[in-house]
């Protein structure tokens, strides 16, 4: 099992929810995948529950999307490693608020 | 000396108005959660410091935020709101049957009692409780099990439970309406439900006198008589003096009688408030005159109520929680509009004042009167 500090950017309204200036740093044990990335982040923020992907079904939201690499994720199961400049802290994962009006 | 607290929710935040028993000096607080849709917020009648907010967002989702000190610092509590066992379907615009999906929560009314008990209603229709300060969310599912669920269908903003009411002093008594279904009673806590629709007539609907299908926008009741409700339905304003068991027309000489919100005076139990709206499909006032009309009888005779409200190229609407009372010996009235502004009378509607004119889209106002 690896261990790898993954850098995540939230977008601006899930920092103020968070509390956070920046990026938010994350200890993944074992594969680095989005449901990892977010059990992580959930469990540090529990006030993020429920705002990127639903509490039951753990679906991503329909208007939320993860970028790395310049590549769109979001479609990718949620199991899917992530890029390896992710996995390995030195690009961040971008879980973006799609574009929408508003 | 005491004061009043406004809470208005809008498009993309909320804020606390705040002023002494005058009402004469505000002082603004927000926006609090900016850049969110907060479509209610509402005080505890148990405890005035104890608020409770209803945010969301398209993109993410619900949120309900507490705050233990009259609004100045707030902290989130829980947000899963799971219908209980499989849902099954309800109506769709279409009339195809369509599954149950949680979307938003549209009003929160606290306990009369309990500062830690609030009964939530969402979208898609279905009343929440939570006994433990909002961290969990139950749902009181014999409403939504009630026989006729599965042929509500939503109205125009979705199948919506945005109206609650607490019997003041039978806690097994409360009350609800959904668009577009109709109002509903129960007597046991919340078990139970029955339609209370008989006497509304729609004319949207196939069979306009049917027991549901009914788009009630708002109900009303005063503490004092509380057999007796007041109804803004989509079209007409309507009464009822038996708990809902069936209601009469009370529009009266109303120029229209479409409207969102509906309200009470605070000292005078027949007194009540509209804003009249031109119709569905033209949602602002009637000639671009911005009217509350106030009924001193319990409805049938109405009077406009124009001092100090903008009476030429008005084309603002008021939705059905933008309107509420205070209960200061001078009972104050209070409504936000979809163009930002917040209007308070300290004279019972005759004569009116903006608090603040450049808010976002109003969603909700209430008011806490504070000792």
């Amino acid at each position: 099992m690896s261990s790898a500090l993954i850098r995540v950017h939230l977008p601006t309204h899930l920092r103020a929810l968070a509390r956070v200036d920046g990026e938010v740093e994350l200890d993944i044990d074992g594969e680095a995948t989005t449901q990892a990335v977010l059990d992580a982040l959930e469990d540090r923020f529990p006030q993020l529950r429920g705002t990127i992907r639903d509490q039951s079904t753990g679906k991503r939201r329909a208007f939320v999307r993860f970028f790395a690499c310049e590549e769109d994720l979001s479609h990718q199961t949620s199991d899917t490693p992530l890029p390896t400049p992710v996995a390995e802290g030195r690009e961040p994962l971008l879980i973006v608020g799609a574009m929408a009006g508003g | 000396m005491s004061g009043v607290r406004v809470l208005v929710g809008t498009r993309k935040g909320a804020f606390v108005l705040t002023a002494d028993g005058a009402r004469q000096d505000w002082d603004v607080s927000g926006p609090h959660f900016a850049g969110w849709e907060l479509y209610h917020l509402k005080g505890s009648p148990a405890d005035p410091d104890r608020l409770y907010a209803s945010q969301s967002s398209g993109w993410f989702g619900q949120l309900v935020q507490r705050s233990d000190d009259g609004g100045r610092t707030w902290e989130p509590v829980g947000n899963k709101f799971d219908y209980d066992g499989v849902p099954g379907t309800h109506q769709w615009y279409d009339g195809t049957p369509h599954p149950w999906e949680f979307a938003r929560v549209w009003h929160l009314e606290p306990s009369l009692t309990d500062p830690d008990t609030v009964y939530a209603g969402v979208e898609d229709a279905a009343l929440f409780r939570t006994t433990d300060g909002g961290q969990h969310w139950h749902e009181l599912s014999g409403l939504r099990d009630h026989d006729t669920g599965p042929s509500w269908q939503p109205g125009a903003g979705g199948l919506c439970l945005h109206t609650i009411m607490l019997h003041p002093s039978d806690p097994e008594r409360i009350f609800v309406a959904i668009s577009a279904a109709g109002a509903f009673r129960s007597d046991d806590a919340g078990k139970t439900w029955l339609p209370i629709n008989r006497g509304l007539q729609s004319e949207g609907i196939p069979d306009p006198d049917a027991e549901v299908g009914h788009c009630v926008h708002n109900l009303a009741m005063h503490p004092a008589r509380p057999d007796v409700l007041f109804m803004q339905k989509h079209w007409d304003v309507m009464r009822s003096d038996d708990a809902g068991g069936v209601w009469r027309e009370i529009s009266g000489n109303l120029p229209t009688d479409f409207g969102f919100p509906i309200d009470v005076h605070a000292h005078e139990p027949d007194t009540i408030y509209v804003v009249p709206i031109k119709s569905d499909s033209e949602h602002f006032p009637l000639d671009g005159k911005l009217q509350v009309w106030r009924s001193r009888t319990g409805g049938d005779e109405w009077e406009a109520l124009t001092n100090g409200l903008p009476q030429s190229n008005c084309y603002v609407n008021v939705l059905r929680d933008a309107m509420a009372v205070d209960s200061l010996d001078q009972c104050g009235v209070y409504f936000g509009t979809s163009g930002g502004q917040v209007y308070a009378s300290t004279d019972s509607g005759d004569s009116w004042a903006p608090i603040v004119r450049d808010l976002p889209p109003v969603l909700s106002v209430e008011v806490q009167t504070l000792p």
